[in-house]
């Protein structure tokens, strides 16, 4: 990896009343990578970004993001520094429309201490219509369908102009078309410039996205590699065969 | 200024005006003496949905902002002799902090767990009062009315138009926080407090601004209480009703916009005075219960959830 990485966890060391779900975790992603993040279910992934994004508090480790340390910094600040995330499980703001979702991260973050209408509603409906959510502005967010509220996620992410984008598992229940479009919309972003960990579990999607794969499983990193290096490993076999 | 803006200002002169006209025109001091009650109300009804409705985070402890205004007023009185409206600034001030208080020590707890909490600051800041002899203690306190001026007919007169001018205020500042980024940041807190934060929504901090500002205006709605019953004590300065009332009228009336409140406060509290003074003030409590549970099963979105439902199917039957 040539100059500072954008993120790296030093240490990692997260427990839940004893359970350890993740051990002595460290990472490093460089500006503009593309990596990919597979293990099994329960194998520590969403409790890995939990812990990137804020929402966690790990008992040991370091964070580090563009430099900084931001292992005990608020959730909304790392959001504002360009940390931004989806929700495996959709958490839509279901009191507004679609399109208000959206403009909560652009009044709190893009469009921060500006007077009304610079144009953040043009930003959100361009962002919805890069989702193919466009004709769904103006519905109510507890009203979509499951699909179409990972579509919301990933939109909702994306308007808090992010730096670094985790997607986690935005893909699942999509159809092949769909995971086809998301992809080419994660290409494009990372082209501009985003750096991008995806965490999935459809392969064919995440081996053909990423540069470099690291592989969970219980908590630990059991492997890391290019795409084809990681379908050729025998432990990340055995962890998603099952021992 | 938006056209709704406009709208809202329009009316608020109206019912100000309205108001003052009423004071010269009816002899009657009941309707003064009861209307005021009513309106206060609106002023905490109004104060507990800023958190309550638009946050999501239910506070059991009205009782605890509008005993501490009204305590407010009687120091105010007795150690500085200030006139009525430094007395509600004070009690405003007082409240406001004691919000801020109870927020940092309480608001990271989520659902129940804070309501709880907002219990027990009224329990203790009822003891500390019964225990303070300075206030009169457990017995209670007499406040002399001040000289009647004369000014707007009489004093209880006078006292209805200041809870006039307090609700038009609380129902100006819950609407400013409605449409304002705070607003919207508010509802992202109720809707997904972790989502919220995710998108850049300082939780905590907006907790705390509609926390202290619904303090506030509890106590701002209580401190007129000292000079309005002259006879203080602490059962009735933190009673219960209070709690329960500033809960029930804007679930009755609607949490999602800023005359939910003010138009539950308005129906409950008017039918509260119609039936304790026609029936009997026992039948009140079960009339709240009933009302409380009609709505939370029948209407959840309260009485303008429903009239919203009912202006878009009129809009939907009149589109071909
Ligand atoms: N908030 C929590 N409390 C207790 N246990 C948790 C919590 N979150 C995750 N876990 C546990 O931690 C482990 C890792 O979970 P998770 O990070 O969601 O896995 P993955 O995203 O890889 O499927 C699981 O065993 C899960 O049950
Ligand atoms: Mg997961």
């Amino acid at each position: 990896m040539n100059g500072a990485p954008l993120l790296s966890v030093e240490g990692l060391v997260k427990r839940f009343a004893g359970f350890v779900a993740l051990s002595e975790i460290r990472l490093a992603v460089a500006p503009g990578e593309r990596l990919g993040l597979i293990g099994p279910n329960g194998s520590g992934k969403t409790t890995l970004i939990n812990c990137v994004s804020g929402l966690l508090r790990p008992e040991q480790g370091a964070i580090l993001y563009d430099g900084r340390a931001i292992t005990r910094m608020p959730a909304f600040e790392r959001t504002r520094l360009g940390i931004a995330r989806s929700f495996q499980i959709p958490r839509p703001f279901r009191s507004m429309s679609v399109l208000e979702n959206l403009m909560v991260p652009l009044d709190y973050v893009a469009h921060r201490g500006q007077l009304r209408d610079t144009g953040a509603q043009d930003e959100a409906m361009a962002l919805l219509a890069q989702m193919g959510l466009a004709e769904k502005a103006q519905a109510f967010a507890g009203s979509l369908t499951q699909v179409d509220l990972r579509k919301l996620e990933l939109a909702r992410a994306l308007a808090a102009r992010p730096k670094l984008l985790i997607s986690d598992e935005a893909m699942a229940g999509l159809s092949g078309a769909e995971i086809e479009e998301v992809l080419a919309l994660l290409w494009r972003l990372n082209e501009t410039g985003i750096t991008v960990i995806m965490i999935e579990h459809i392969m064919s999607a995440v081996m053909r996205f990423s540069q470099r794969v690291i592989c969970l499983d219980a908590g630990k990193i059991i492997a890391e590699g290019t795409p084809t290096q990681m379908v050729e490993n025998p432990e990340v076999r055995r962890a998603y065969l099952g021992a | 200024m938006t056209r709704a803006g406009a709208k809202f200002w329009v009316g608020a002169a109206a019912v100000m005006l309205l108001a003052l006209a009423a004071t010269a025109i009816l002899k009657n001091e009941y309707w003064f003496y009861a209307g005021f009650v009513v309106l206060q109300f609106v002023v905490l009804a109004t104060a507990w949905n800023i958190l309550g409705g638009y946050a999501g985070y239910v506070n059991f402890g009205t009782s605890a902002f509008v005993g501490a205004g009204t305590y407010a007023a009687i120091v105010a009185i007795k150690a500085l002799a200030a006139p009525l409206g430094v007395q509600i600034l004070l009690a405003a001030g007082i409240a406001g902090l004691l919000g801020f208080a109870t927020g940092l020590l309480t608001l990271r707890l989520r659902g129940i767990f804070f309501s709880i909490a907002t219990v027990a600051v009224a329990i203790v800041l009822e003891t500390f009062i019964v225990n303070w002899r300075f206030v009169g203690g457990s017995t209670g306190i007499q406040i002399l009315r001040p000289v009647d001026t004369g000014l707007f007919g009489s004093y209880t007169k006078m006292l209805f138009l200041v809870m006039v001018g307090l609700s038009v205020a609380a129902a100006a500042i819950a609407r400013t926080l409605e449409i304002s980024w705070i607003g919207r940041g508010l509802r992202a807190v109720r809707d997904n407090e972790e989502a919220a934060e995710s998108c850049g929504v300082p939780t905590l901090r907006l907790k705390l601004i509609a926390c202290t500002i619904s303090g506030a205006l509890m106590g701002a709605a209580g401190a007129p209480m000292a000079v309005y019953q002259s006879y203080i004590e602490p059962a009735s300065a933190f009673s219960l009703n209070y709690s329960i009332l500033a809960l029930a009228m804007p679930i009755v009336g609607g949490t999602a916009h800023w005359s939910g409140p003010v138009l539950g406060a308005l129906l409950f509290g008017t039918l509260q005075q119609v039936v304790s003074a026609t029936i009997s003030s026992e039948l009140n409590r079960l009339v709240i219960g009933v009302m409380l549970i009609v709505f939370v099963v029948g209407a959840p979105a309260g009485i303008v959830g429903l009239w919203r439902k009912w202006a878009a199917k009129r809009a939907g039957a009149g589109s071909p």
